[in-house]
């Protein structure tokens, strides 16, 4: 009677033993394939190097007037009581030509701070007389490139739609197109101003 | 051949010179070299953003040139390592770290070496002990006397 019972126990834990490795193997499945479909739809990227940006402060800065433009500081924007979208170009980087269009049909519809990233002068003059001179309501000049570091900028051109009050909304790591504009820009400026 | 030669030449005069540019500018460098050898510790740790594959003390990437001179403003400036790398993670996100932090999604990572050496060990033990209790049963009494007639 008591031998049964042994028997019956060592034979549940041989049956455990063998379940455990198979059970274990099955939970990594699931984790691999939730993170493989994450990278996948996009939820889940281990390379992402632009995740931080959204919902923080502007970093503190005070940047030079750019012609034809006023330059502003992180005082001047947080004071501003309208979404403000701050966009980083340069007239060496050619997305940027391409982005420039775009950016010009946003007049009137929301303002864009524009900062000059690492360019010369005349260069960004001519470069905003040839593409978006309306459009840039404030102009700056980051000619070092240190205060893009600050905001977490990697590449030329970056969008951010700045809440009034001085946080970041949404954060663009590459050119505005007419469909992100429509599509999620526009849409989200609409609602920070409600 | 001189044509041949002509190459090497230029190879060995394009190729050394641009990757020694990163380096090696002893503009970049702080004065205090034990600030600088942190600055190249804390450098080495840190991802190029546009190589992605190289830390920004090797790249010759302008974005890494500027990164290079935050960190050692920093540096200068008497932030810890751990100060520095945190400003950057607030910047630019884990990525930005070569060596990954330990996280519940790095786990798995962190833990692939050990958990080899430990599969492997069992494996082997499992293995060298089965070799071992399957030697050939010694003889019954009647075979040995069969053995001894048929060696005689």
């Amino acid at each position: 009677m008591s031998g049964d019972r042994t028997d019956g126990a060592v034979a549940t834990r041989r049956r455990l033993l063998t379940l455990a490795p198979l059970g274990l193997a099955s939970a990594a499945g699931v984790g691999f394939w939730a993170m493989l479909s994450g990278m996948e739809r996009g939820s889940f990227d281990p390379h992402d190097i632009h995740a931080p940006a959204v919902d923080r402060l502007v970093p503190s800065f005070a940047l030079p007037d750019q012609a034809p433009g006023r330059g502003f500081s992180s005082d001047d924007l947080r004071a501003q009581t309208v979404p403000v979208l701050v966009n980083f170009f340069a007239s060496w980087c050619v997305p940027c030509v391409v982005e420039a269009p775009v950016v010009a049909a946003l007049a009137g519809r929301l303002p864009v701070w524009g900062i000059a990233y690492k360019d010369r002068p005349d260069d960004t003059a001519g470069f905003v007389a040839r593409s978006a001179a309306a459009s840039y309501a404030r102009l700056a000049a980051d000619r070092a490139g240190l205060c893009a570091i600050d905001w977490g900028v990697s590449g030329v051109p970056e969008s951010f739609l700045v809440r009034p009050g001085g946080s970041i909304a949404w954060h663009l790591p590459g050119p505005l197109t007419d469909e992100i504009v429509a599509g999620e820009l526009l849409p989200l400026a609409a609602r920070l101003r409600r | 051949m001189r044509r041949l030669a002509a190459l090497v030449v230029l190879l060995a005069a394009s190729w050394p010179s641009g990757l020694a540019l990163a380096v090696s500018d002893p503009s970049e460098m702080l004065p205090d070299h034990r600030l600088e050898a942190r600055a190249e510790a804390i450098g080495a740790r840190l991802r190029c953003l546009v190589c992605q594959n190289e830390d920004i003390e090797d790249s010759g990437a302008d974005l890494a040139r500027d990164l290079r001179h935050v960190v050692r403003v920093h540096v200068a400036a008497g932030d810890s390592d751990r100060q520095v790398m945190d400003w950057m993670v607030a910047r630019y996100g884990d990525f930005i770290r070569l060596q990954p932090r330990l996280t519940p999604l790095t786990v798995l990572l962190w833990a692939a070496g050990p958990l080899a050496l430990l599969a492997g060990g069992l494996a082997a033990f499992l293995g060298l002990r089965r070799t071992g209790d399957t030697g050939p049963a010694p003889l019954a009494p009647d075979e040995r006397a069969r053995l001894d007639a048929l060696l005689r």
